[in-house]
């Protein structure tokens, strides 16, 4: 992926828009890219803009869809577990006088898409669901959900930021009409990542500048991160299906132990990786709760031990309320704060996950025997800490 | 001045040996300022230092609530500069550092009682709340989570162990200018056991000098006085943003401005605008200065009085909090400071209840109702508590 990119951080400089051969090469690149990122959600490369970014794709197809939309009144329906790049874009319309329905999840996780399906309105412009969720893990039933908006007429947006590149996607056989994604969530670089816009769906630009006519997103393109996009794609596609079911076992052996060695703890969402050859949740993640600490405190003293992980999301966490996405699956504030999330990556072994364990399992031992919220009975025994 | 019975007849022998072991890891709670990012430097040498930031309040909260916020404040994070400072220390000397949120705890145990306070009609101390239950309460607890057995501060006081007595004792710093021990009275044998002031034998000059040797970013950074969650100072603004906050309505919305002798001078808006002792802005102009006296929540009445009303001989104390003894013997002799700038006056401590009546030498102006009353024999904290009225 470096190997890609480096070319065009070094001689490769040409702007991808220049009528010289060194811009011509330099779109062709990204041509290259856009192509590569196509093979991996099974579209057609002219259906893909590069964006900085998941929130930027995000606002986008939301901004995009809703304003291009001339209905006179106009409503969009969403979830109480997405990405706050959807929250906040959808509380922005209704600033601007759009209304918005936020969908509960069950306890497990889902939306479900009976409620979809009775929250539409004559005046619906766009239904945006998240694929899997941030924090959980947990897949919506996007196909169920299309077709209610297809018959409704309605276009359908996904923020599929935490599913693609770790398992296999469609965006055909998922029916959707935009498709968010990031490069940094499978091995790409930050700030930059992309937006599936089917043929035949306009949306109003978010950003205005030069570049092409016609094009929702100008700027001059970021040619190297675009490569570095193409290739992780490409290799993306090489490696799943197969790291998919790989991560999936290791994560689920790890959700097994600590929940066999620890007390007190369990799994936030669903506990069910498949159901129907479909992917329930994403295969690498698990977010478990510890009842008596804060998560925050874990974190610290984890990270200490060379074990890097993080409450609820990255881009939550310092925030004082606990997780939007815990507290809608109907977690009590105390619970939510004693949850942490653990991702498995490709180079994630079994070794370190029996070292995960190992640390673990002291480390939450001596939270507890030190919180106050621990009830008085167990967790007598306080292990000394030497840090990495 | 000499004491009838000293608590300690000479210094005792006392625990030489560091609060933790060399090679141990020690936290150490730092503010962003020289003194804190100093005692860092200083531990980095015989131990595993971990850097720990409280974020405690956000600025945003009261910005929105209250249009007439100072304009530096509006959209900014209680402290982010200094945050950044901390971590700019830690990665200068190359330690682990983390942000840790206590907005919760904080506002609970440190920013209500410092509005209900004011709304009854005292003058509270946030320092020492804060001490009490959020820097040695759960920044202490999660130092020990994370595998400290001290936290290191940038307080200027000294710890020390009484081996003979098994006790901890606090004594004034030897920078008697930077003595902070008067905020620290309310710290129990356990949080004093586990806790680090390295400053406390240094002078403030020494410690700039040390800041500059360790190159430091933040050796030449002045120093703040205001409270932490106030930045402009105006206490009596944030008291009216913040129940604005909570959806409340003003619980004081003024009284009457009193004589002594109960001649109603005039009106005020709110009893949180007054301390006792003050002389400014009481609106009200007859010949002689005036000063306020007492502030009666329950008239809602401002008494005002001439110099000499302001003098009192008792100073009555509850929810005391013993260091040096495990509880005073009556008659003892002491010195009894009512507020961080007040020089000790002589007095003697009769224990009553669950509190003390302090009966000074000599009558002592401006005893508030709200600040702390802590009890001193020359540098050693004895003990001290809350002032809650005055007589004589």
């Amino acid at each position: 992926m470096l190997e890609a990119m480096l070319p065009f951080l070094r001689e490769e400089y040409g702007n991808a828009s220049s009528i010289h051969r060194l811009g011509q090469r330099a779109r062709a690149a990204v041509e290259r890219a856009r192509a590569q990122v196509a093979a991996l959600i099974h579209c057609e490369p002219g259906e893909i803009v590069f964006t900085s970014g998941g929130t930027e794709s995000d606002n986008l197809a939301i901004l995009g869809a809703v304003r291009a939309s001339s209905l006179p009144r106009k409503h969009v329906i969403t979830s109480a577990i997405e990405h706050h790049a959807v929250l906040r874009a959808c509380q922005a319309l209704e600033r601007e006088g759009v209304a918005v329905t936020v969908l509960p999840v069950n306890s497990q996780g889902f939306v479900e898409p009976e409620q979809v399906r009775q929250a539409l309105r004559p005046e619906t412009v766009l239904i945006s669901i998240m694929h899997a969720n941030n924090e959980i893990g947990t897949m919506q039933p996007l196909r169920e959900i299309s077709s209610i908006a297809k018959e409704a007429g309605v276009l359908f947006h996904t923020d599929a930021v935490q599913s693609t590149g770790k398992i296999p996607v469609d965006v055909k056989r998922l029916g959707v009409d935009l498709f968010s994604l990031s490069a940094h969530k499978f091995y790409g670089s930050k700030g930059i990542g992309a937006l599936y816009i089917r043929q035949g769906v306009t949306l109003q630009p978010v950003l205005f500048g030069g570049h092409r006519e016609m094009d929702p997103r100008p700027g001059t393109e970021n040619v190297a991160a675009i490569v570095g996009l193409g290739a992780a794609a490409q290799l993306a596609v090489e490696s799943l299906p197969l790291q998919s079911q790989r991560l999936a076992v290791l994560r689920d052996h790890l959700e097994e132990r600590i929940l066999e060695r620890i007390e007190d703890t369990g799994v936030n969402g669903t506990r069910v990786s498949m159901r129907d050859g479909e992917f329930l949740r994403v295969p690498n993640t698990t977010n478990l709760y510890f009842d008596f600490i804060e998560g925050e405190a874990l974190v610290i003293a984890l990270d200490l031990q060379g074990i890097a992980c993080s409450t609820g999301s990255a881009c939550t966490s310092g925030a004082v309320e606990p997780s939007h996405v815990l507290t809608a699956l109907g977690l009590p504030p105390e619970r939510a704060r004693a949850s942490i999330r653990f991702s498995l990556g490709k180079q994630t072994t079994d070794a370190e996950v029996d070292i995960l364990l190992r640390t673990l399992l002291p480390a939450v031992e001596r939270l507890r025997a030190l919180s106050p919220r621990t009830p008085a009975k167990a967790h007598a025994h306080l292990p000394e800490v030497r840090i990495l | 001045m000499s004491f009838k019975e000293l608590v300690l007849q000479d210094d005792p022998t006392c625990a030489t040996e560091l609060p933790a072991r060399r090679g141990t890891l020690v936290v150490v709670a730092m503010s962003g300022g020289v003194d804190s990012s100093t005692v860092a430097a200083l531990l980095t040498r015989d131990h595993d230092v971990v850097g720990l930031t409280m974020q405690l309040w956000d600025q945003r909260r009261m910005a929105q609530a209250d249009p007439c916020a100072p304009k530096a404040v509006h959209g900014r994070c209680c402290s982010t500069g200094d945050v950044y400072d901390a971590r700019r220390v830690a990665e200068h000397l190359d330690f682990p550092f983390y942000v840790v949120n206590f907005q919760r705890q904080f506002e609970e145990t440190v920013v209500r009682p410092f509005v209900s306070e004011y709304l009854e009609g005292r003058t509270p101390i946030p320092c020492t709340h804060c001490n009490n239950h959020v820097k040695f309460g759960e920044l202490l607890r999660l130092a020990r989570q994370i595998g400290a057995d001290v936290l290191a501060t940038g307080h200027y006081a000294r710890v020390e162990f009484d081996a003979e007595r098994g006790r901890y004792l606090l004594r004034k710093a030897v920078d008697e200018t930077r003595d902070q021990s008067y905020f620290l009275w309310g710290l129990s044998q356990d949080q004093l056991g586990r806790s680090w002031f390295p400053l406390g034998s240094l002078r403030k000059p020494e410690v700039r000098e040390l800041a500059r040797q360790f190159a430091l970013p933040v050796a030449e950074k002045p120093e703040s006085h205001e409270i932490c969650f106030v930045p402009d100072g105006n206490y009596a603004r944030f008291l009216e943003a913040y129940q604005q906050d909570q959806g409340a309505q003003p619980a004081d919305s003024g009284g009457e401005v009193v004589s002594t002798d109960g001649k109603v001078l005039g009106q005020h808006g709110g009893l949180y605008h007054y301390t006792v002792g003050q002389r400014k802005g009481l609106g009200v102009a007859v010949g002689n200065p005036l000063y306020v006296i007492s502030l009666d929540p329950a008239s809602r009445r401002v008494v005002v009085g001439d110099g000499d009303a302001l003098l009192s001989r008792t100073c009555f104390v509850r929810d005391t909090n013993w260091i040096a003894v495990e509880t005073p013997s009556g008659g003892l002799l002491v010195e009894a400071k009512i507020r961080h700038q007040h020089p000790p006056a002589p007095a003697t401590l009769f224990v009553e209840g669950n509190g003390v009546r302090v009966e000074f030498d000599t009558p002592q102006r401006a005893v508030t109702p709200g600040q702390a009353a802590v009890f001193y024999q020359r540098d050693l904290v004895i003990g001290g508590g809350w002032i809650s009225g005055a007589g004589g």
